[in-house]
């Protein structure tokens, strides 16, 4: 293994609108040396550390609340974590991703939002919706399925 | 940019927060890449040594669980380096043996008495409460910023 290479994974929200096949295609669109793997989260980069950080400030661009990176110890296809190698079943560290990634899409929102008042007072007030309307809706909407 | 400890260690949401507010997070991962890395007669598949467990006894007792003394083997260069901390509290995942939960403690203990600037809190579990982390985050990095540029 080279000296000074890093593998890092980006990590999609599931709110997000790009998919990891887009991430993949945008990060050979940009020609580093860095060896992408697409997974069903992301993807995984390895390459130097220059052609890595390059890479992912690229990727960002695509949705910049969206897209979550962190460092990974292992390279991709690593015999002690390669899933093939250890006869199935999830990889260390799954389940951590599996329960952040559920958490992703509000902390994308706290990113997006993060400068809007927190307080109630500053919030714009939604109208209630009126039982009358509401009753209205589901007439309109009973209506549609009875008509196909 | 300020050196950063996240807990829990290994954290995608901390690390990449930390991160994007222009600090350096220390997590777990570095020390692991560190240790595959190595070359030498202790070369992989081989990265525990009996180095490891005698680094551990820094912190813990003989009698103490090994487990404890292995995983704070590896969390003391990070504890180190460290010039400020962000610890998220009762993160779901962080359950495990004796051994991960007396870890867990202590390291959170050791982080304490180190007299860095510490913050703490726990994972949103709706919109709001992610907008106030996130906030939270941001202003501990930007005083930590400011503070590394009174001092320079």
């Amino acid at each position: 293994m080279v000296s000074d290479e890093i593998t890092k994974m980006v990590v999609l929200a599931d709110s997000s609108p790009i998919l990891p096949s887009e991430l993949a295609l945008r990060a050979y669109e940009l020609s580093t040396d860095a060896i992408v793997k697409e997974t069903c989260f992301g993807l995984i980069v390895t390459g130097s550390e220059k052609e890595v950080n390059e890479t992912i400030k690229e990727l960002r661009r695509l949705d910049p609340s969206g897209i979550f990176v962190k460092d990974r110890g292992f390279p991709p296809g690593d015999s002690r974590r390669c899933r093939a190698v250890r006869g199935g079943g999830p990889r260390p560290g799954f389940h951590q991703l599996e329960r952040e990634s559920c958490i992703l899409p509000s902390i994308s929102y706290g990113l997006e939002t993060i400068d809007e008042p927190l307080d109630a007072k500053g919030r714009e007030k939604r109208e209630k919706l009126k039982i009358g309307r509401f009753i209205e809706i589901i007439d309109e909407q009973s209506k549609e399925d009875v008509n196909g | 940019m300020v050196k950063i400890l996240v807990y829990p260690s290994n954290s995608l949401i901390l690390s990449d927060l930390v991160a994007r507010f222009g600090h350096e997070p220390l997590t777990l991962m570095r020390v692991i890449r560190q240790k595959i890395k190595e070359v030498g007669i202790d070369s992989p598949p081989i990265n525990v040594t009996p180095e490891d467990p005698k680094k551990g006894l820094k912190y813990a007792a003989v009698d103490v669980p090994s487990g404890v003394r292995g995983r704070m083997a590896l969390l003391d260069p990070l504890i180190e380096e460290s010039e400020a901390a962000i610890i998220v509290h009762e993160a779901d995942y962080s359950f495990g043996c004796m051994g991960c939960a007396r870890t867990n403690e202590l390291a959170k203990y050791i982080i304490r008495n180190k007299d860095i600037p510490r913050l703490e809190l726990a994972y949103p579990t709706c919109d709001d409460e992610a907008r106030d982390f996130v906030r939270k985050i941001r202003d501990f990095c930007e005083s930590l910023t400011r503070k590394a540029e009174a001092l320079t």
